[in-house]
């Protein structure tokens, strides 16, 4: 089974070559699998999300997804750096520990942050920008905490909050667009309980529900990738070893989600 | 005066509940009026809600204001209240843009009045951008037919921004474009008809369009793109299987099944 998209690409061609050697060993199938879509399904088998809008944030991704005719089809996407570079870079800024997780320990400091501090916002359509913030609050911070004016707990609270409302923004403007209740939160950043909770305060204004799972499943996992490879596999999608390969730039709408479809999805996989 | 509040308030009628903003229909000074009121949102933080809810209030009135300035119709603009959220402007009596053309979905398309709405919506476009103003949120629905006159009048700039770059242009052709496939394909070449009308209102037409047209090669491109690259090692194992008959595969099996079982 093949992991096919955004990771660092010297491991990404190591592991699949040692994937398409095994699979010759064993004379076994191999199965493409998207990342992304791999984060949506397992998130959909461990919380039961039936048909939800998907939140995919991480170090390298912030998308707003849904399933139409398909496919897995984004809606919103990040303009420039990921959600969740942008914390990790800003938890370097502030000299905070790696361990377990930089976002984890900008989350825990948040919590005694009382001070908001304007911050950029920059939400455009169904899309998000992060790299002006990240520069302005890199300057801010320095100059700030140089004054005494506020805490690094501040900052770290203003950046959450401010992050955070401009993704449950696009995520609702794609529920309304797609006329969509229920909302699933994949990804590192996925395991934040500030992004959870504002997520669940805008889903049951609208009447809808989040579901969102922690640690064990937000973040990559093998289990995410055999189990999607599994369902592939059950509809007959498996490449041949020439065909074969792997890509950082393998988008999540280019997999044909048969496995959810109707007769029509699977027959256009026979033919 | 309190009563006097009080009675507008029970006068208005809720008519559509979207994610950021309520609209009712009302009375101001005994004329039908819509009330575009924006409320606030939970999840937010209280002093991010007010500054958004008042820029984006600010906005909208404006890029409202400027379009007519700039020759498109738009609602009259009757009142801005930054304390209560609301815009107030004119009722425009008629039907949307979507109505007409899933009319003319069912019951056959009367070329005459679908050449006259494709036309004007063209112009307007092309004189918003060329003023420097993006409609940010063009659907057949926020585009309506005024009853009587025929005049096309533009609503909600609730997503407007200003701006001179081809490419926001483009975007917003785009939307228009996405907007008539899905939901008013019966109606056929409707939006040749809308950027040939563009062409002849819009004096930066040929950016845009080109704009427009790289966006969508680069969407079929993209499909394409990611079987692109194998790399090197690849490569390798792909000329080893293919040459060797098999041969490597068949002695890494005899060397490593019986170490791992």
């Amino acid at each position: 089974m093949l992991h096919q998209r955004p990771w660092h690409g010297c491991t990404t061609s190591g592991l699949s070559c040692g994937e398409r050697m095994l699979s010759q060993l064993w004379r076994k199938p191999i199965v493409a699998v998207n990342r992304c879509v791999a984060h949506i399904e397992m998130g959909r088998i461990v919380t039961g999300a039936e048909d939800p809008v998907v939140l995919y944030v991480s170090g390298g991704n912030t998308q707003v997804i849904a399933y139409s005719e398909g496919r897995y089809r984004i809606f919103g996407d990040t303009i420039d750096t990921a959600v969740g570079n942008c914390l990790d870079r800003f938890a370097r800024v502030l000299t905070l520990s790696n361990d377990p997780s930089p976002g984890y320990n900008i989350e825990q400091l948040a919590k005694k942050g009382s001070q908001f501090i304007d911050l950029p916002y920059v939400v455009k359509r169904m899309d998000v920008s992060f790299s002006g913030i990240l520069s302005y609050i890199e300057a801010t911070a320095e100059e700030k905490l140089k004054a005494n004016e506020c805490t690094p707990a501040d900052l770290c609270y203003s950046l959450q909050e401010t992050l955070f409302a401009m993704l449950v923004e696009i995520t609702e403007r794609a529920m309304a667009h797609c006329d969509k209740k229920d909302v699933l939160i994949v990804g590192g950043v996925g395991c934040n309980e500030r992004l959870q909770e504002m997520m669940r305060i805008m889903c049951s204004e609208r009447g809808g529900a989040l579901y969102a799972t922690d640690d064990r499943y937000c973040i990559d996992n093998g289990a995410m990738i055999a189990y999607t490879g599994l369902l592939a596999h059950a509809y007959g999608m498996s490449i041949l070893l020439e065909e074969s390969t792997f890509t950082q730039r393998f988008r999540t709408d280019e997999v044909l989600a048969v496995w959810r479809g109707g007769n029509h999805l699977r027959q256009m996989v026979s033919q | 005066m309190g009563n006097k509040l009080e009675e507008i308030e029970s006068s208005m009628v809720l008519i559509k509940q979207g994610a950021e903003a309520r609209v009712f229909e009302s009375k101001f000074v005994d004329r039908r009026s819509i009330v575009k009121e924006r409320f606030s949102k939970k999840y937010r933080h209280p002093s991010l809600d007010s500054k958004l809810t008042l820029k984006r209030l600010n906005a909208e009135a404006r890029c409202m204001t400027k379009a007519r300035r700039l020759g498109v119709p738009t609602p009259v603009l009757y009142a801005v209240d930054p304390l209560l959220h609301t815009l107030t402007f004119e009722y425009v009596e008629g039907l949307s843009v979507k109505d007409v053309f899933l009319d003319f979905g069912l019951h056959g398309i009367v070329e005459e009045r679908m050449n006259d709405i494709a036309t004007q919506i063209g112009d307007a476009i092309g004189k918003l951008h060329d003023g420097g103003l993006i409609h940010g949120d063009l659907t057949t629905s926020n585009i309506l037919i005024r009853s009587g006159t025929n005049q096309l009048v533009v609503i909600d700039f609730g997503l407007s921004f200003t701006s001179t770059l081809p490419e926001d242009k483009a975007v917003d052709l785009y939307v228009l474009e996405r907007a008539l496939l899905s939901m008013h394909s019966s109606c056929g070449n409707v939006m040749d008809r809308i950027l040939a009308a563009y062409r002849k209102s819009s004096k930066q037409w040929s950016s845009t369009l080109n704009k427009l047209a790289q966006g969508a090669l680069r969407e079929t491109e993209g499909k394409k793109a990611h079987n692109g690259g194998l790399s090197s090692v690849n490569y390798v194992l792909h000329t080893m299987v293919r040459t060797g008959d098999g041969k490597w595969v068949e002695k890494l099996r005899e060397l490593l099944v019986p170490l791992l079982f």
